[in-house]
């Protein structure tokens, strides 16, 4: 992989759920189903979910505006944001 | 003399168990220095001094439990005269509050000693913050950014890492080079748990070396329920509470948070609790009875506005730490002070002040569901604000229907401390504020 291409779906999955498991460790991730509501699935309030966007913006480089947090319901609707957004243009 | 006392930290503290002590005989230590951890039922505090000296005897052993106020060191405090050349130890900044927490009642205080407070600018502050100046050392009438800076250089002498005595043991028992580890413990001073990680890739543990003391979780929850259980039972048994509540259209806000936000970078960013802490201090400072305790039958109003922001551990139960001076800080100030106390609430490294100079609760459920909140009042403050969830609601204005995001505030106050007027002015104001938020762009 490298810079110039995008990243597939699989491998930003792998960095959200990483950057996920990181500011909630203790979350039981066995629950969260592809369309399930993560900050609710894992108890993430908007202290965390902010932080969570700095983690994933130190790897995908994406600064998500406020405006879209409506748009990063599920664990589904974040890979398909992120995926236009991370490593394309 | 003084004596350093297991201190009280909350009204539901009875005992508390000395963990490690961050000086040793000789230290000289000044006001507001963390010396100790206690351990309580609420997990390990970060505990200061408040007085200035020479620590002459440390009585207790780490690992022992003590009432409060059982006498744990002794020291000489700075009228007397200096023991035999007391080392100067590695200067250890401490990150003090430039005035600490004055827990005194609404009287001015004159101390012949003290220099008159010097102003200091937000951004100085920021920047003392982030160097580990402590503000409380520089002098001049005005501390500007350029101070803070030179303080910072004047500093940055070669020095060797700060340990605690019981992790230099430690660490030479078990051979760790210390001087190569980043202390994660006050100010960057190496403790026994840092010797513990480093001590652990070793493939041969030393047999003496018992792993690290780690809490059993259900211990913690037994002690933290029954904590929070004393607390919120003498409240209700002892306050009179009385409940008032408003509705507030958030739009206002909203919007320009959300202007503010598009100006910043994501790691800048304010959250919406911001607002809240800085709309109540506010409301606050022009409404005092509110603010501060009932105690020997007498309601004190404090001056300093120190807001116990509640927050939920995720392991189960609760904190409310202080946010010292919330009516000074600027929201960015407050955005990186929430920040930080959120972080440390989790990782259990509060300071016994937060514990115990809160003079108001906040409560914000907002991230759960609930639209409104009746609060338990924590003794001995006099009053505990709430926000609910901001939702969609239908509004009318000028006689028009429309949908707004509201939020709804209630206040629990104490009936003995205040009537339900004063309750309604704060409220009404706390609605202003948050209604009409041009001025947080100079707060």
């Amino acid at each position: 992989m490298t810079t110039a291409t995008a990243m597939n779906k699989t491998e930003i999955r792998g960095v959200l759920l990483e950057a996920l498991a990181m500011i909630a460790p203790e979350a039981d991730f066995a629950r969260l189903t592809p369309d399930a509501n993560v900050r609710e699935t894992l108890d993430i309030d908007s202290f965390d979910f902010l932080n969570f966007l700095i983690e994933v913006d130190k790897i995908l480089g994406v600064e998500t505006p406020e405006a879209d947090y409506g748009k990063l319901n599920s664990l589904d609707e974040m890979v398909a944001y992120f995926g236009v957004r991370a490593g394309g243009l | 003399m003084a004596e350093f006392r297991m201190p009280s930290l909350g009204a539901d503290m009875e005992f508390g168990t000395l963990h490690e002590w961050y000086v040793q005989p000789g230290d000289r230590v000044q006001r507001g220095q963390v010396i100790a951890q206690v351990e309580t039922e609420k997990g390990v505090i970060e505990v200061e001094v408040w007085e200035e000296g020479v620590v002459t005897q440390l009585l207790a052993e780490p690992g022992t439990e003590l009432p409060v106020g059982a006498v744990l060191a002794i020291l000489q405090t700075a009228d007397e005269p200096e023991p035999i050349a007391a080392p100067e130890k590695t200067a250890v900044s401490t990150l003090t509050e430039p005035h600490p927490m004055d827990q005194k009642p609404l009287v001015a205080k004159a101390n012949g000693r003290t220099h008159p407070r010097p102003k200091i600018s937000p951004a100085a502050r920021k920047r003392a913050q982030e160097l580990g100046v402590d503000l409380s050392k520089l002098t001049g009438k005005v501390i500007g950014l350029t101070d803070v800076e030179q303080a910072a250089a004047q500093k940055a002498a070669p020095a060797t890492p700060h340990i605690t005595p019981v992790a230099r043991k430690m660490a030479e028992k078990l051979g760790v080079d210390w001087q190569q580890l980043t202390g994660t413990g006050n100010h960057g001073a190496i403790c026994k748990e840092d010797i513990e990680q480093a001590a652990q890739p070793e493939p041969t543990p030393e047999p003496t070396a018992k792993p690290a003391p780690q809490p059993d979780p259900a211990d913690f929850q037994t002690g933290m329920r029954r904590a929070i259980a004393r607390a919120m039972a003498r409240a209700n048994a002892d306050i009179p509470h009385y409940y008032l509540e408003t509705r507030i259209n958030m739009a206002p806000a909203l919007a320009w948070l959300e202007g503010e936000n598009l100006k910043r970078p994501l790691k800048d960013r304010l959250l919406t609790a911001v607002l809240l802490i800085k709309a109540v201090a506010r409301a606050l400072g022009e409404v005092p009875a509110l603010n501060g305790y009932w105690r020997d039958d007498e309601h004190q109003p404090q001056e300093a506005i120190h807001i116990g922001f509640a927050i939920a551990l995720r392991q189960g139960g609760l904190i409310a730490p202080a946010i010292h001076h919330a009516d000074l800080k600027s929201l960015d100030e407050l955005m990186a002070a929430l920040r930080d106390l959120i972080m440390r609430t989790r990782n259990g490294r509060l300071r016994g002040s937060e514990m115990t100079d809160a003079t108001i609760t906040l409560t914000n459920l907002g991230d759960l569901g609930v639209e409104k909140v009746f609060g338990v009042i924590y003794p001995p403050q006099v009053a505990l604000v709430g926000f609910g969830k901001i939702s969609d609601q239908v509004w009318v204005e000028n006689g028009m229907i429309g949908v707004r995001p509201v939020l709804t505030a209630t206040l629990a106050a104490d009936h003995r401390a205040t009537d339900g007027r004063i309750g309604g002015k704060f409220l009404d104001l706390l609605k202003k504020y948050l209604e009409e938020p041009a001025w947080m762009g100079d707060a």
